[in-house]
């Protein structure tokens, strides 16, 4: 087990920056998400840290180890690094039984037989694959199958497990439920586990902090409560949660209050403490009340039932789209006052 | 999300890609480097002399023209009974299609040589067969085979199978939803045929007529056996008459000749890869399901004729051989009471030299097998991963051995290897000469398999490895390995059928000791011992289907593309 550092990587693919100065640190034992539209650098970052890829710029180092460093041209192979890997596609060797699967790592490092055995059973109880050792992995089902994949990165006790979209190509449900054997895992073992995903609600249910990346550069890497309520910028406000980025018209300070003009309404704003100066606020649903005389008047342009509530997209008289929920139906065209409480603002450069 | 992969990969898979890289260059492309310098010195400055002298007899002219004549109208022959086979194979509701195409490939597994001595047993005044059928032409009259007509006939059927395989392929790209497209817009029948279907398959069709002429013109076994008995000389011919009688003091002048084939062939192997180049414009939509455009009424008449078809070109002179291999005596009939396997016996179990022969083919091939899957796999895996500039155009060349007519390389490799650099030592007149020519040969035939088969292999797989620690020799025995095995297992009995009864190549580096199978039955056949040549044919016969069937039955595992006829 050890920390992750990263010191101003950058990796550029004949040209086209993929990666840039990313410089951040993973805490030993930490459940970090990368999360992030395709094509954003996630998976390049996670392939460098598991040594697929040299990086173009910068050093890597994890726990007391440099495992790549491209001034140095010094770069640690894949295969000696101790890590553990989930591919999207599990890449379970399809010529090898679930047991040997699982088993193959440590034949790699030469145990002796019956070390072999404990450790590949440990590894299978520990993923409830007891059932299945002898199967062939073409008899298994997609969570199975991820599983067998966990419980072959866990064997050879890896100092960090990647894990590359694991669940993207698994049904709702199942994921769900594999969600669950990745949290109680990590709780479990204390390993250190960087997991690459598209998927907000998935990051958000599993991860310690979330690094949130967009053009090769990590836009903001919080707890998901602080990304949610206190976005950094434009592209998170919108990329986390349903949010709805308007600009301030004027700002001032009124005591310990903020106050920010929007829509042409003056409300009490949120920002951070240094921040003297905002450009922007985001509105979520919670920040916005539905009542006869808000302030706001809009539009319901479409309605979507979510269970037990719906969710508004209506468009204010000056054109912005805005989302607002509400336990009440209403039709679309009709008119309603929005009343803004407290969002969060935040200066966008 | 998976970019090309440059990076990352330990230093010792840099020094083991280089190594094979360099191994499999000086196997495959240095021998037709040697070549060509040979052809364009005289006396040990470049010149053209040699290529003049040698183009201004008329020996070689006639002999060109032979060539182009047998192998552009024996291509025709290919072109019409491939087509129609493989229009109604790929495009029809015909039953029993797997069944149809395996036989249809035998033409092709079958050697020419092979091919020619069972047509002559079912021709002309001798033979077994028509002699006890009692329609046998009277004594004296001429073998209407030993004429240019003859090889032109045989070229065709013999490499019908060419043609077949490569418009059978571009039919099945062709997306149905295009045919349906055009049913629906109210096109019928021949319509379709005509105005769709024909102008997607032309490419195709044009890739096989120009590399099914390159395999007929370097074709030795078909001209040698119904040719010299006619004196009609074809290039191949005339290289082998040539070195046959005169050795090897005409080296620099067949070196020209080859050199000659070697034009005219590189230029169709050109004209080949244009032609499929164009063709991958039309591979969008689906082509999940294969075309079945229903025959109605006509189509058990149709499966009959093609049926007929098959067993006039297969099954018959199969018969004509037999009946010659089960006679005491060439040109007796064949009765209850005549009916003998002395042939068999004595050219199985009396003969030295074809025991030698059985052990230097076996060896041979097997060697040649087991020699290119232990350089092709870790090679193509290598090269699927580093795309380097070197390996993009050793890609493109490592078909030309196996493109360019046998005699070609042949030549090369005597060249190549008569006086060994540095050393006194030769190794023309030794076997290896012969292996290290095989290995050439068949190198691509063992390599697009596994390739195949590679570049459809999950890189992940490869990547687990990696990351639980796994070192690439480790890799390559765990992972690449097993799950390229069934590719490999094909492409190594492919090469393993062709160097088997091949004797293109071993017709020029054969010599006393290290004949080959096909060498033996050419030499027989030459000798007038038809019946113990026919006993011996029959016996590679059997032994091609058998290891045809096997690949059949592992066609199952195999990713497509890898199985010849099932592409």
């Amino acid at each position: 087990m050890a920390d992750i550092d990263l010191f101003s990587v950058g990796k550029t693919f004949t040209g086209t920056p993929a990666l840039q100065d990313i410089t951040t640190r993973f805490d030993d034992g930490e459940f970090v998400a990368l999360l992030g539209p395709s094509g954003c650098g996630k998976t390049t970052l996670l392939r460098i840290l598991a040594g697929f890829e040299e990086p173009s710029s910068g050093r890597i180092r994890i726990g007391t180890r440099e495992m790549a460093n491209a001034e140095t041209g010094a770069h640690i192979a894949p295969e000696n690094r101790n890590i553990g890997f989930v591919f999207q596609s599990y890449a379970l060797w399809p010529h090898m039984s679930v047991r040997r699967n699982v088993s193959y790592p440590l034949e790699i490092r030469r145990l002796s037989k019956s070390a072999i055995a404990t450790q590949t059973d440990a590894a299978l109880a520990s993923t409830g694959l007891e059932d299945y050792a002898d199967r062939m992995p073409s008899d298994l089902s997609g969570g199975q199958r991820q599983r067998v994949a966990l419980a072959r990165c866990l064997v050879s006790d890896p100092c960090a497990v990647l894990l590359d979209e694991p669940l993207a190509n698994l049904d709702v449900a199942l994921r769900a439920s594999m969600q669950g054997v990745f949290t109680d895992f990590h709780k479990r073992t204390g390993a250190t586990m960087i997991y690459v995903t598209h998927d907000q609600a998935e990051a958000m249910a599993m991860a310690d902090r979330i690094a949130v990346m967009d053009q090769g550069r990590i836009q903001q890497f919080d707890t998901p409560q602080i990304l949610y309520e206190r976005p950094k910028n434009r592209f998170v406000a919108e990329f986390v949660g349903r949010g709805t980025v308007v600009p301030v018209q004027e700002f001032k300070h009124a005591g310990d209050a903020h106050l920010a003009r929007i829509f042409g309404t003056e409300v009490a704003v949120q920002s951070a403490q240094q921040e003297v100066q905002v450009s922007h606020v985001c509105l979520r649903p919670e920040n916005l009340t539905i009542s006869e005389n808000g302030d706001l008047r809009s539009k319901v342009a479409r309605v979507t039932y979510m269970g037990g509530k719906y969710l508004l997209e209506t468009v204010t008289d000056c054109g912005a789209r805005l989302f607002a929920e509400t336990r009440a139906r209403f039709d679309v065209g009709a008119q309603l006052g929005l009343t803004i409480t407290t969002p969060w603002a935040f200066l966008e450069d | 999300m998976h970019v090309i992969q440059q990076n990352g990969s330990s230093r010792s898979e840099a020094r083991l890609f280089n190594t094979i890289l360099l191994v499999a260059i000086c196997l495959t492309l240095a021998p037709v480097l040697r070549l060509f310098v040979e052809g364009v010195t005289y006396q040990g400055s470049p010149s053209f002399v040699l290529v003049r002298d040698v183009l201004a007899q008329p020996s070689t002219l006639s002999a060109l023209k032979h060539s182009m004549i047998t192998a552009g109208f024996g291509t025709l022959v290919s072109l019409v009974l491939g087509a129609a086979f493989a229009f109604l194979v790929a495009l029809t509701d015909l039953r029993a299609k797997a069944a149809l195409v395996f036989c249809l490939m035998i033409p092709m597994m079958i050697p020419p040589q092979i091919t020619a001595l069972s047509w002559t047993q079912i021709m002309g005044p001798s033979s077994v067969l028509l002699k006890t059928l009692g329609i046998a032409p009277p004594l004296g009259a001429p073998q209407p085979l030993y004429s240019p007509q003859g090889i032109i006939f045989l070229l065709g059927i013999q490499h019908m199978s060419i043609v077949f395989l490569t418009l059978r392929a571009g039919l099945r790209s062709i997306p149905q939803d295009v045919v349906e497209a055009a049913r629906i817009s109210g096109a019928k029948g021949l319509r379709t045929w005509w105005q769709v279907v024909m102008p997607l398959t032309l490419p195709s069709l044009a890739a096989g007529t120009a590399i099914t002429f390159v395999t007929a013109l370097g074709n030795f076994g078909i001209p040698a056996m119904l040719g010299i008995p006619a004196g009609y000389a074809t290039l191949p011919t005339l290289v082998y008459q040539k070195l046959a009688g005169m050795g090897t003091t005409v080296l620099a002048e067949v070196s020209v000749l080859a050199m000659l084939i070697g034009a005219v062939a590189v230029a169709g192997i050109l004209l080949q890869r244009l032609c499929q180049s164009r063709q991958k414009l039309h591979l969008v939509g689906s082509t999940s399901r294969p075309l079945a455009l229903p025959l109605g009424a006509a189509r058990l008449p149709v499966e009959i004729a093609l049926w007929s078809v098959v067993v006039a070109i297969l099954v018959l002179p199969m018969f004509g051989l037999m009946a010659t291999s089960l006679v005491p005596a060439y040109g007796v009939t064949l009765r209850f009471d005549t009916v003998t396997l002395a042939s068999w016996y004595e050219v199985l179990f009396r003969q030295p030299v074809t025991s030698r022969a059985f052990a230097n083919s076996f060896g041979l091939a097997a060697g040649a097998s087991v020699t290119l899957v232990m350089i092709c796999l870790p090679l193509a895996w290598l090269m699927e991963r580093r795309k380097t500039r070197l390996a993009r155009l050793f890609d493109s060349l490592l078909d030309l051995p196996y493109a360019l007519p046998g005699v070609v390389l042949s030549i090369a490799m005597i060249l190549l290897l008569i006086n060994l650099p540095f050393t006194e030592a030769t190794l023309y007149g030794t076997i290896w000469i012969i292996f290290l020519a095989y290995l050439a040969r068949f190198f691509a035939v063992m390599f697009r398999p596994v390739q195949a088969s590679l570049k459809q292999f999950d890189p992940s797989m490869d990547e687990a490895a990696q990351s639980v620690g796994a070192s690439l020799y480790r890799r390559l025995r765990d992972v690449i390995f097993p799950l390229s095995a069934p590719a490999a297992a094909a492409g190594a009995i492919l090469v393993f059928l062709t160097a088997f009864n091949e004797l293109t190549v071993s017709a020029l580096l054969w010599s006393s000791g290290t004949e080959t199978l096909g060498v033996v039955i050419f030499n027989l056949d030459d000798s007038g011992e038809t019946g113990m040549a026919s006993a011996l044919a029959m016996t590679i016969v059997f032994v091609v289907v058998v290891l045809m069937a096997l690949i059949q039955l592992l066609s199952g595992r195999l990713p497509k593309g890898v199985v010849p006829w099932q592409t």
